[in-house]
């Protein structure tokens, strides 16, 4: 079975990101970017699935600008086997990256898609569902386990109340919660070897996907800051505050 | 043209969530239809029928919508929506798991965990794990849009007085199958609508630990919530989980203890109106959005402040 990974280039999760002056999107200049933490989740999972023999190739694929050869790289180095970018330096809306993978995957035909379950940028949480879709594979959304097992896919998920179990008919989509796995490091050797891995470049219009807009982005704005607090001396002080000053107990 | 809201419910109730979706649904202007899709959920149609401000319920009570599966509901949802304006739902893990099929099945965006309508068409929405507020434009002719539920008060349940609809729609994908579920049970109230949080962190140490701030949350009616840190080390389960990732919660009280306060733990609670933190470490970044900031040892102030109640 081969598995079809997406990674995104988002902002290192431990950069607190800042709102441009004139509001017109938020600063990314000079600031650290990394591989979406739920694709390298997603990187991991597809990697082990190879490694315990269930897939036989792992191609990862990522949507966006030149630069994003770097996490193509990472996830090479990671133990996937080939990569695809489809570049393009137009804002792609989810729906848009949607239509664009469903073309990568009537060409690739692989037997599982596993995907982050949200970009910590837009933190939008639908591209995976959104290739479910218009590919009219069933989803298994937000996952802490996969199983492949024949033609099926189990796939336990972190729901608000806490675990359901789901089972697919593959070919699926998964989109991984960060238990599923604990993502492992590449190796020196491994980032050497990847450099050699191929990475194919295609373009939207190689795909016959037009890049369109169905939203505008108006403004962005920092949140509202909170008032700066005290500290209180005892748990006698904050019980009393509670009670007479802020009247929460 | 009239708004669609989607009910969540499990059958037997309706969930809290749908009340501030429908408080964000009057605001997009227009008559707001509720739609109740499950198994034998004529009660859930009854009680959202007594919501203010709902002047429709649609009911499609069939044995393939029971569990919610996002392949059913999607194809169901396109077909009975197409002549609304709107399509709105919470943005819990059901409606995230099933709107942006719906979304991409009607060839239109889905606008993400909105916290406030400016207009028709214009909403805000978090973004960056809340560290930046985007105002979006749908130029879709169907906003299909999620609900942040903290960002919405919610409608009154009772008062209103609806006309159920009953459709005959039966959609089965026949590509997904429920198998079971795990649902944490607790008497204490739901970490999304409760008005009083403590949650405890890796600084907790273990999950026997846990039982300290149940017993404070015992006296203040509160639910108990954690940090990813303290999931991951197994200390307790993953739908107590607060932050960017895990629940969205902003209650009147939220008492973070042995917690650092990283980027993505307070996204998803610094909207709480007063916020409390116990730590030892008097540079703890909790402490910058803490009303009452207490550096001290859990272990010692917790029992304290349990006798103090
Ligand atoms: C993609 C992604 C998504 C994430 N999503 C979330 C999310 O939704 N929610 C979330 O919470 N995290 C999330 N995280 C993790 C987050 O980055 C932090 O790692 C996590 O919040 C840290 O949890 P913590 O504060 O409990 O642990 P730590 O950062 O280890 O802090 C423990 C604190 O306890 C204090 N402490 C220790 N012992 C005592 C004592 N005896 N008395 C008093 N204080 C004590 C310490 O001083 C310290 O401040 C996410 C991370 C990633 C990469
Ligand atoms: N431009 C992109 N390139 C690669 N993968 C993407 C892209 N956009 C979204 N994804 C995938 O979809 C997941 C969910 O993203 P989102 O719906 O934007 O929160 C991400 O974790 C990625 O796996």
């Amino acid at each position: 079975m081969k598995v079809l990974v997406t990674v995104k280039r988002v902002i290192d999760y431990n950069v607190k990101v800042r709102v441009k002056s004139d509001n017109s999107d938020v600063d990314l200049n000079n600031v650290k970017m990394a591989m979406n933490p739920f694709c390298e989740i997603a990187v991991e999972e597809a990697v082990r699935l190879k490694e315990a023999g269930i897939a036989n190739e792992v191609v990862v694929v990522s949507l966006g600008s030149k630069v994003c050869q770097e996490q193509l790289r990472t996830a090479l180095a990671l133990g996937a086997d080939r990569a695809i970018l489809v570049e393009s330096d137009d804002v792609l809306e989810s729906l848009t990256v949607a239509k664009l993978l469903q073309k990568v995957v009537a060409e690739e035909k692989p037997g599982l898609v596993i995907m982050g379950k949200q970009a910590i940028d837009t933190d939008n949480n639908q591209t995976g569902q959104m290739l479910a879709a218009l590919t009219g594979y069933p989803q298994g959304t937000f996952a802490s386990e996969v199983k492949i097992e024949g033609d099926k896919a189990q796939v336990i998920r972190e729901v608000d109340g806490g675990l359901q179990t789901v089972s697919l008919t593959l070919p699926a989509i998964v989109t991984t919660d960060l238990r599923l796995n604990e993502p492992r490091y590449a190796s020196l050797p491994n980032i050497m070897k990847a450099k050699r891995k191929p990475l194919d470049v295609k373009t939207p219009a190689d795909l016959g996907v037009e890049v369109k807009a169905h939203t505008r982005l108006v403004k962005v704005a920092p949140p509202a800051e909170r008032q700066a607090g005290m500290k209180v001396a005892s748990v006698e002080e904050l019980v009393d505050k509670l009670k007479n000053e802020a009247k929460v107990i | 043209m009239a708004i669609l809201v989607i009910a969540e419910h499990d059958n037997s109730e309706l969930k809290s969530a749908t009340l501030n979706t429908v408080t964000a649904a009057s605001q997009m202007g227009g008559d707001v239809h509720v739609l109740v899709a499950g198994s034998a959920c004529q009660s859930v149609a009854d009680e959202a029928a007594k919501i203010q401000g709902v002047d429709r319920i649609v009911l499609v009570d069939d044995a393939v919508y029971e569990h919610q599966l996002a392949e059913n509901i999607s194809l169901l949802v396109p077909e009975l929506g197409k002549d609304y304006s709107h399509i709105v739902a919470p943005a819990t893990t059901s409606g995230k798991n099933f709107m942006p099929r719906v979304a991409a099945l009607m060839d239109v965006a889905q606008i993400s965990e909105i916290v406030r309508v400016d207009s028709a068409d214009t909403f805000d929405r978090p973004i960056y794990a809340g560290n930046a507020i985007a105002t979006v434009q749908s130029l879709d002719a169907t906003k299909v849009i999620t609900v942040r539920t903290t960002g919405f008060d919610a409608a009154s349940a009772e008062g209103g007085s609806a006309a159920i609809q009953t459709v005959e729609l039966s959609k089965n994908a026949g590509t997904s199958l429920f198998v079971g579920a795990e649902i944490a049970k607790s008497d204490r109230p739901e970490l999304t609508s409760a008005s009083v949080i403590i949650s405890g962190g890796r600084g907790m140490g273990n999950g026997e630990n846990f039982a300290l701030i149940e017993k404070v949350a015992d006296k203040l009616g509160a639910a108990v919530g954690a940090s990813r840190a303290a999931v991951d080390a197994g200390f307790v389960p993953n739908d107590m989980q607060v932050g960017q990732t895990g629940k969205i919660v902003a209650p009147d009280l939220y008492v973070a203890v042995g917690i650092s306060g990283a980027i993505q733990h307070l996204a998803g609670m610094k909207d709480s109106k007063v916020i409390v933190a116990i730590n030892k470490d008097e540079e703890a970044p909790i402490f910058q959005v803490a009303d009452y900031g207490l550096v001290a040892d859990l272990f010692e102030a917790v029992p304290q402040l349990e006798q103090q109640l």
